[in-house]
């Protein structure tokens, strides 16, 4: 066996090693490594009460009840669904500029009294489809949307825009 | 070889990279959720591709330089990490500018983004590694193995975001149906990473130029020190360097 054979056996047993060694530990830390848990994970392994945690899933259509807290910020409640399991939300803050209906997103706080998650943080979770206004408006109107990339648009374009 | 090449990666890269930023940033529709946000995306896709891509040339250069011990291994692999660094860290720049209005946050420490910005420590880890030795081969050597542990990484940015469920949205044009984007967004797209592409290939391959008529250089200096002390005490009695 030559040198240079040898250092590239070397090579590749470390690699190998290297990389067994990730792929164990990384499964070990399944569960830490998973950014948000969803509706159905809570109803199988609910969370010990004032431990918080992430939520995430689509906000229900027609669930969005908007409020104010008694010191007059803007409330909100709505309910996170995975499709499966629904698990009430109530948050006081400023939303990000995509949450809607349909769309998806990412809730950090703890569960409240009454099953109800008590959320501090919302954010807003973008999928992978990217088209202009127009291309979106055709989809909805010919019936081709797909309701996997949230809740069509608005007659008339981008809310807000 | 370089001579001929780089004028015309140069040029190919600045006229491409023109073409593309003009036709992204102006004459590209708007995204129908993200309005003119989504122009960001034109700058950070390309540069999160080049910081994979790259790395994962470090990652053969690296292997040339401890299997075969090529000393051009060597060298390009120390000019590649500050140009990779800076790949990742725009990369990461206009995520979280983009991040900021359209997730409601600048950083979460979701399973991509922490990996992208381990990606970025590699790649600034490794250009002061391979700078912090006396002995220039040495500090190659040790570059080479820091690339080569962090290559397990390099699949860990992919799949990340299909792993475990994270904020960061999965492979748009990478996937296996047809890609997310439509073609009005996906051609200015594909042209802008070209371009990018073109221009970190001219960039690494100058740096490299550089880096090796600076060993020459070094060679040099060092052969003529050498001469001048011995001539002195060589005169007759023959002493060796």
């Amino acid at each position: 066996m030559t040198r240079k054979r040898r250092r590239l056996t070397i090579l590749l047993l470390c690699a190998l090693g290297l990389g067994t060694a990730t792929a164990l530990t990384l499964t070990a830390f399944q569960d830490n490594l998973v950014f948000f848990r969803s509706p159905s994970d809570i109803a199988a392994e609910p969370p010990p009460p004032g431990r918080a945690f992430r939520l995430g899933g689509l906000v229900e259509e027609g669930s969005v009840t908007r409020g104010s807290t008694p010191e007059g910020r803007p409330s909100v409640a709505f309910r996170v669904t995975d499709g499966r399991s629904t698990v009430g939300v109530q948050y006081a803050g400023v939303l990000p500029d995509l949450f809607r209906e349909g769309q998806g997103v990412v809730t950090l706080g703890q569960m409240g009294p009454g099953g109800v998650f008590m959320a501090r943080e919302v954010l807003a979770r973008h999928d992978e489809n990217y088209m202009p206004p127009e291309v979106a408006e055709a989809l909805r109107r010919s019936g081709h949307w797909n309701p996997a990339s949230g809740t069509a648009p608005p007659a008339g374009g981008r809310p807000g825009a | 070889m370089t001579d001929w090449l780089l004028p015309w990666l140069t040029v190919a890269a600045l006229v491409v990279l023109g073409i593309g930023l003009a036709w992204g940033l102006a004459f590209s529709p708007p995204d129908w959720q993200q309005g003119e946000t989504v122009r960001i995306m034109y700058v950070h896709v390309p540069m999160a591709w080049l910081a994979m891509g790259g790395y994962t040339g470090l990652v053969v250069l690296s292997v040339m330089a401890l299997v075969w011990k090529h000393p051009l291994a060597d060298v390009a692999a120390r000019e590649l990490s500050p140009i990779g660094a800076t790949a990742t860290a725009l990369c990461l720049l206009t995520g979280s500018l983009w991040g900021r209005p359209m997730w409601g946050t600048w950083w979460v420490w979701d399973a991509r983004l922490t990996s992208v910005l381990v990606l970025f420590f590699l790649w600034v880890g490794h250009a002061a590694l391979t700078r912090a030795f006396d002995d220039q081969e040495r500090g190659a050597r040790m570059g080479a193995i820091l690339a080569l542990i962090g290559a397990v990484n390099v699949p860990i940015v992919k799949f990340s975001v299909d792993w475990w469920n994270t904020l960061h949205q999965p492979a748009s044009v990478t996937r296996l149906a047809a890609p997310g984007l439509h073609v009005d967004i996906l051609y200015p797209l594909l042209t802008c990473a070209l371009g990018f592409s073109l221009a970190f290939a001219a960039l690494a391959l100058a740096a490299t130029r550089a880096g090796l008529l600076e060993r020459r250089l070094r060679a040099l200096q060092m052969a003529a020190a050498r001469k001048a002390e011995n001539l002195p005490a060589n005169d007759g009695r023959g002493i060796a360097p």
